[in-house]
């Protein structure tokens, strides 16, 4: 029971390492911008969780329970799509301010949400702050 | 077995963390800064992780759970300032 408990543990190392090894090699590969976020939101992010996970398997087969390792991973599951929508908004925002950036992949330009709207990054939170000046 | 998975954990983990170094000084856009100190982050939470089951002691679960907020909140910050030239308005 032990030995595969240990062998559960070191694939799932393994398979945590190369995950996260593959998403910053997505980082570093991939053509543009948009895309790069892809890397190391998903596939880092999965390489953690099966880390997280084999960190617990092993305490557990060592007959230390802890649930600090849940609790990472529950906190990074749920931080990731929200930074990751952050860092989209800064790019779209510099790109509408005129930032130098990169020519466009093979999706072409980000599309306009609406004929007359435009992206939430220019908008005031509330009704009487002013509209966004940062970097214009 | 868990040793040796361990020593090939934190070579990949390194060259991950490598790799980022890469991103983040070569740029070109903010954006990619700010994604590779993300992941930087993500991946030292990893590096503490190993160093954990290395020494079979659950102090350091502490440390990574501090730096994962940390982390978090930084990028958020980075963004809101890049956005709205203030963190908190």
């Amino acid at each position: 029971m032990s030995a595969l408990l240990d062998i559960a543990v070191a694939a799932l190392l393994l398979l945590g390492a190369a995950f996260v090894l593959i998403g910053s090699w997505g980082l570093v590969r991939l053509p543009t911008t948009m895309e790069r976020l892809h890397g190391p939101t998903k596939a880092t992010t999965l390489g953690l969780g099966a880390l997280l996970l084999a960190s617990v398997l092993f305490f557990q087969s060592r007959g230390i329970w802890s649930a600090h390792e849940l609790l990472i991973s529950l906190f990074l599951f749920i931080t990731a799509p929200i930074s990751a929508n952050m860092i989209a908004k800064v790019h779209l925002h510099r790109r509408r301010t005129g930032a130098k950036v990169e020519p466009d992949g093979i999706a072409g330009e980000p599309p306009r949400p609406s004929e007359d709207g435009d992206w939430a990054t220019f908008e005031a939170p509330q009704q009487d702050t002013q509209a966004s000046t940062a970097n214009s | 077995m868990i040793t040796v998975a361990l020593y090939i954990a934190a070579v990949a983990i390194a060259l991950a963390l490598l790799l980022n170094g890469w991103r983040l000084l070569k740029g070109p856009a903010l954006g990619d800064r700010i994604v590779a100190l993300d992941t930087m982050v993500i991946n030292v939470i990893g590096v503490i992780l190993l160093i954990g089951i290395a020494d079979g002691t659950a102090t350091y679960f502490e440390a990574a759970l501090l730096l994962a907020m940390v982390g978090f909140v930084s990028t958020i910050a980075y963004c809101k300032f890049v956005l709205r030239g203030d963190i908190v308005e």
